[in-house]
């Protein structure tokens, strides 16, 4: 234990980009044995790319990687594990109808396979680290936090010196983090390195040693934990407040359209995703959805959409037709439509939901309007019609309107997904991501779009990354913090700060489960 | 009674190995529809090595090891290749593998037709070998008769069975196996060797079910060929699903589904048509197995999770 | 075990890559080479196996498909009922439903076809008779095809077994038949033209042909123009993408395998009362699973499935030819459909993606 000085890992200016987007540019990064180190950035900062090179998942353009003062290279998982590099990946890689011991030894090399013998040494690793988990059980059968305990005694029992979790408290409770927390601390007295990806300052300043910042693939700096603030560690992570280009005119005539009162949502894992959310919409503005990703913003639209059951709580609309209320509540996407409700989404998930990938962009028009009208029969001038005008009006770059969509490059694919959600002149627009991936360029095209529909009256709930584009394009910023609101700003005053702490702010302490 | 009970495990062995071999291939993520074609060229195989070795070297001067061994291991090299054919296009060229199977099945029984066209069909002096037995056998009544009458295709369909259970259950090459059928990018990410896997799995299994085509056979049939062994290959594939992918439970199931194939002739007061109802049963029997475990929804007893699917690692 | 650990340290020689979509005469060329080459192969294979010229194999095979007005006919009528059976199962597949039970949807179409034929043709008049034919027909093939469908919806069943082993049930079923109800206890049965289809111009397979025909340009239509055409595809690309919108993908599960075992009824339709007049276990032939290739080959298209079941029926008829005029196993026609497949199969890969050889790079300085 006496060579906690000594630096296990080491990574000297690794470059790495897909296609044109740099996911990471020239990143220093050091770990020293019997130490934990945090690794902060918001989304898209390029962490976790980052930790894919590391356990030779991705290979990097450029840079060298050091293992105790040697130049490696780790061109698979399996090159990592013989460095004695493990990680623990946010999805955990399980097998689900293995048991737990099963899994643990599934890939071990130069063993002598004794399936009984493992068991009572994974058992030892275990007790030495205080894990409390029964090895016999089937992963179905278990909870998030021990399938992620499994995950952890897996690379422990491989021998693995250096740690990597990838955001291992997203998914835990407190008292569950405290244990994991616990367990870390053990592992660092033990003389391992370890690296946690995280976006909580409150961990980050309990649990770590020394604090390495990203932003946009770059890297910032590293400090010492114990010098460091939220407040400080909030200026990295964020920087300078960069002004955005975006004119943004005040709302006019706003009044109430959606509003959410209270919702709840579980997944299926059981998990609560969405904890008493209320908010309202307003015609007339833009809402942005600031936060973590995975912080429920996906769920929070797709309930609002009728994608998801709601355990609780209500989405009521205004209708400005009719001036009627309706509770949207889990109604099926075509009830909702039914209504007369004029609810247009733009999904992350864009060709994978949104879109259909094989089909041309006329093909994709229709999927919002094909029923229309009682023909058997497909009407398909409409569709062509409203294609053909996206691609005009949206510069949408492409050989032609049958081209399958798939082959568009990411700007194009949103531009058109984009322009079909509001040809459907909806009274609420929620985008999620709509921005991601997209080079400037698009990106601006996608701004002026949402503040167009603003403009005409359109309630528009736009779920962003970037804060200085929340901060520029938005009128009001509501701020989810696992599953839950923690504010919600006025756009015009926000700091980055103030938006970046709450983002962060750690879950309260009453929790289920 | 007895004869029924002896004729149900001749015939449940058949299906047993075609099973074996098929459970041994979906593990590893493989539906290979293709298995009637193997054991069609499995048969075949067998059968033409065991014709070319008698024509060569003449009735007199056989030798009875030679006259199973050779047989044995043609039908396993011929299967096999089966499975390279279909893996080479499964999994190299990430062909769908139902399409590649049937495909697989209409060109293993046209192979195994025509290799038997150019031979004979009569194959009984061959099966003369595989269906001998040891001597005491016949004095034991009948304990004999149930667990001692039978050539050396039946007891080596069980060990095989035995054998897969074993490893597939506990060992380290069943427990990786049995990864890259469930979730292969888990398994990729554990530095297991999807493809290769996938290969090795298909391959030999595709052998095994093959054999279960010599034995249905040089075996039960008593060497003379039948153009239906393709028919117990899409039995052999109902028992996979019957035994929710258990080899160890073939073993009873296959003997299961042999007694209702021929129970029929076997018992009294039965019309003609009667029969054509049970040979019905085993399908359906597994049908409602496998509604039952979708039903269920259990996570156990359930089929390899990527069964049918292939797999590509990501690539960006 | 095997020499792999040299790779370790290197780059892989070559690694494969997604490539942007061929144009269409670059993906029909390939599709062309692919078949040549497996052409080439069969033709160094029989030569083997026969010591013939093998262009004297393809100029037998050629005139075994187009020899005489007889073979055309008869080509045409293989051609027509591949198809149809092809058309039932490409709704499905369009879903990504894999109904590899068409063989047996069509055996119980033709086995309501004779039922009729057998218990109703003495009692009522033919046109009426004709009428009760077709719906006995596409009720079966619906009934046999949603069992499987409806429990894919309810309970997500696994479609493609269940469906493997309907075909089975529906041939033993057809066995209990024969047994039961051909008096001689032959098990066969001797066909009942005078209950069959009607025949137009004395040219026994005109109206099969017709009606193939009306279906392919039917079924071509339904899953380009019409709406629930429309949700199948999308169904099939992408059940997120339906929920998104709003389709409900349990009814479009049902309703698409309603159509495909409602075709496949016909198909048997056709068998039974447009040709046979019988029925026997093997009245399907294999056409279920063949048309499975025929419909993937095709890429589901309707049009293209024409051609895709010519070739398999060509080469089947022209097999035929050479086997008897060469005393040659008939089998010899599996084997070369099978290696036609084999390359036609095969030979996708090569249109979706790109073997990229990796320059050689120094590491580990």
């Amino acid at each position: 234990m006496n060579n906690s000085n000594t630096i296990a890992l080491e990574c000297r200016n690794i470059t790495k980009t897909f296609g044109s987007v740099i996911a990471n540019k020239n990143v220093n990064l050091s770990v020293k044995k019997g130490e934990i180190l945090s690794i902060l950035g918001e989304n898209g900062s390029g962490k976790t790319t980052l930790m894919n090179m590391i356990s030779g998942i991705y290979f990097p353009d450029e840079g060298s990687i050091f293992v105790d003062g040697k130049e490696v290279t780790i061109r698979s998982p399996k090159d990592a594990f013989d460095l004695k590099i493990g990680m623990i990946h946010q999805h955990f890689k399980l097998v689900d109808v293995f048991s737990g011991t099963e899994n643990i030894v599934l890939g071990m090399r130069n063993k002598k396979f004794n399936i009984k013998k493992a068991q009572k040494e994974i058992q030892e690793t275990c007790d030495k680290y205080g894990f409390d988990i029964d090895l016999n059980k089937k992963i179905y059968d278990l909870s998030v936090s021990e399938k992620q305990t499994i995950e952890i005694v897996k690379v422990l029992y491989k021998g693995a010196d250096i740690l990597i979790l990838d955001e291992p408290t997203a998914v835990l409770t407190p008292q569950e983090i405290t244990k994991l927390f616990n367990v870390l601390r053990k592992m660092r007295d033990d003389g391992k390195a370890i690296i946690i990806i995280t976006h909580k300052l409150n961990e980050v300043l309990e649990i770590s040693d020394r604090v390495s910042v990203l932003r946009k693939g770059e890297y910032i700096g590293t400090v010492e934990t114990k010098n460091a603030t939220e407040q400080s560690l909030t200026e990295m992570m964020v920087g300078e407040k960069i002004s955005l280009d975006i004119e943004r005119s005040e709302p006019q005539n706003s009044v109430d359209r959606l509003i959410v009162k209270g919702i709840d949502c579980f997944n299926s894992d059981g998990i609560k995703v969405l904890d008493d959310i209320s908010f309202t919409a307003k015609s007339g503005e833009i809402l942005g959805i600031a936060g973590i990703s995975g912080s429920g913003q996906k769920e929070l639209l797709e309930a609002i959409a009728g994608l998801q059951k709601l355990s609780g709580g209500e989405v009521i609309y205004h209708n400005p037709k009719t001036d009627k209320k309706e509770n949207l509540r889990n109604k099926t996407p075509i009830e909702i439509r039914n209504l007369g409700v004029r609810l247009s989404f733009v999904p992350e998930d864009r060709l994978g939901m949104g879109l259909v990938g094989n089909m041309g962009i006329t093909d994709n028009m229709m999927l919002r309007s094909y029923k229309k009208g009682k023909s058997f029969f497909l009407q398909r001038k409409e569709p062509k019609k409203l294609a053909n005008k996206i691609i005009e009006d949206l510069k949408v770059v492409t050989p032609d309107a049958n081209t399958p969509v798939r082959r568009l490059s990411g700007g194009n694919v949103q531009k058109v997904l984009v322009g079909r959600e509001i040809a459907a002149s909806p009274t609420v627009l929620m985008a999620a991501y709509p921005v991601r991936g997209l080079d400037i360029n698009s990106s601006y095209t996608i701004y002026n779009l949402l503040t167009e529909q603003k403009e005409k009256g359109v309630a528009v709930i736009f779920v962003g990354e970037d804060l200085d584009v929340l901060i520029g394009l938005c009128d009001r910023i509501l701020v989810l913090s696992g599953g839950r609101v923690t504010g919600i700003v006025d756009g015009r005053t926000a700091k980055k700060e103030e938006l970046g702490l709450l983002m962060t702010k750690a879950k309260s302490g009453k929790e289920n489960e | 009674m007895l004869t029924f009970l002896v004729s149900a495990i001749r015939l449940g062995m058949t299906f047993l190995l075609g099973s074996t071999g098929e459970t041994i291939t979906e593990k590893s993520g493989h539906l290979n529809l293709g298995t009637p074609g193997v054991m069609c060229v499995g048969a075949s195989c067998g059968c033409f090595a065991e014709y070319l070795y008698f024509s060569s070297v003449g009735v007199f001067n056989i030798n009875p090891v030679l006259a199973v061994i050779i047989p044995i291991i043609a039908t396993f090299l011929g299967s096999a290749l089966m499975g390279v054919i279909f893996c080479f296009l499964t999994v190299t060229l990430r062909a769908n593998q139902n399409v590649t199977g049937l495909a697989l099945t209409t060109f293993g029984v046209g192979v195994s037709d025509y290799m038997i066209a150019e031979a004979t069909t009569i194959f009984s002096k061959g099966s003369k070998y595989f269906t001998a037995h040891l001597p005491i056998a016949d004095n034991l009544g009948w304990f004999g008769e149930i667990f001692l009458s039978h050539g050396i295709l039946i007891y080596l369909a069980i060990i095989i069975a035995l054998l897969s259970s074993f490893v597939l259950n506990k060992t380290k090459v069943g427990l990786q196996l049995r990864a890259v059928g469930e979730n292969p990018a888990t398994a990729d990410a554990a530095g297991i060797s999807v493809s290769k896997y996938r290969y090795a799995a298909t391959c030999i299994g595709c052998g095994i079910s093959g054999l279960g085509g010599l034995s249905f056979i040089m075996d039960y049939l008593n060497g003379n060929w039948e153009y239906c062994i393709d028919a117990i290959g899409w039995l052999a594939i109902a028992l996979v699903i019957f035994t929710v992918w258990k080899p160890n439970f073939a073993i009873i199931g296959s003997i299961i589904f042999g007694a209702l194939y021929i129970v029929s002739t076997y018992i009294q007061g039965f019309s003609t048509e009667a029969k054509e109802i049970f040979k019905m049963l085993p399908y359906i029997v597994t049908v409602v197995v496998l509604l039952f475990t979708s039903i269920r929804e259990k996570k156990k007893n359930q089929p390899p999770q990527s069964l049918g699917l292939n797999y590509f690692r990501e690539e960006r | 075990m095997m020499a792999k650990n040299e790779n370790k340290t290197h780059s892989p020689l070559f690694h494969i890559v997604k490539r942007e979509p061929l144009p269409w005469y670059s993906a029909l060329g390939v599709r062309a080479s692919a078949i040549i080459l497996a052409l080439l192969l069969s033709a160094v294979v029989i030569t083997i196996l026969t010591q013939k010229n093998p262009i004297e194999i393809y100029k037998a095979m050629f005139e075994g498909a187009f020899g005489s007005t007889d073979r055309i006919w008869n080509l045409l009528q293989q051609l027509a009922m591949l198809l149809c059976v092809s058309l039932a199962v490409t709704p499905a597949f369009k879903m990504k439903f894999w109904n590899i039970g068409a063989e047996g949807q069509v055996l119980v179409g033709g086995l309501a076809t004779v039922s009729v034929m057998m218990f109703l043709g003495d009692k009522m008049p033919l046109p009426v008779l004709l009428i009760v034919m077709i719906g006995a027909s596409v009720l079966a093939g619906i009934i046999w095809a949603l069992l499987p469908a409806v429990s894919k919806a309810l309970w997500n069943t696994n479609e493609t077994l269940f469906t493997l082993m309907m075909n089975y049930i529906a041939i033993q079923l057809v066995a209990f038949f024969l047994k039961k109800f051909v008096k001689s206890g032959s098990g066969v049965l001797t066909p009942m033209p005078e209950y069959g289809l009607p025949i137009i111009n004395e040219m026994p397979y005109l109206l099969n042909i017709i009606v193939v025909a009306v279906l392919t340009i039917m079924v071509y239509i339904y899953l380009k123009y019409s709406k629930q055409g429309y949700e199948i595809s999308v169904v099939g690309e992408s059940e997120n993408t339906a929920k998104y919108i709003g389709i409900n993908v349990k009814k479009v599960i049902i309703r698409t395998l309603v159509i495909s075992g409602a075709l496949c009824g016909i198909a048997g339709l056709l068998l039974v009362g447009g040709t046979n007049h019988t029925i026997s276990t093997t009245t399907a032939g294999g056409r279920g699973f063949t048309a499975i290739m025929v419909s993937w080959l095709a890429k589901f298209n309707p049009i293209v499935m024409i051609l895709t079941s010519f070739l398999i029926i060509f080469l089947e008829r022209g097999a035929e030819q050479v086997s008897s005029q060469f005393r040659l196993p008939s089998a010899i026609s599996d084997i070369i459909t099978g290696i036609i497949l084999f390359f036609i199969i095969g030979c996708e890969f090569f249109l979706q993606y790109k073997i990229v050889f990796s320059k050689h790079r120094k590491e580990n300085e």
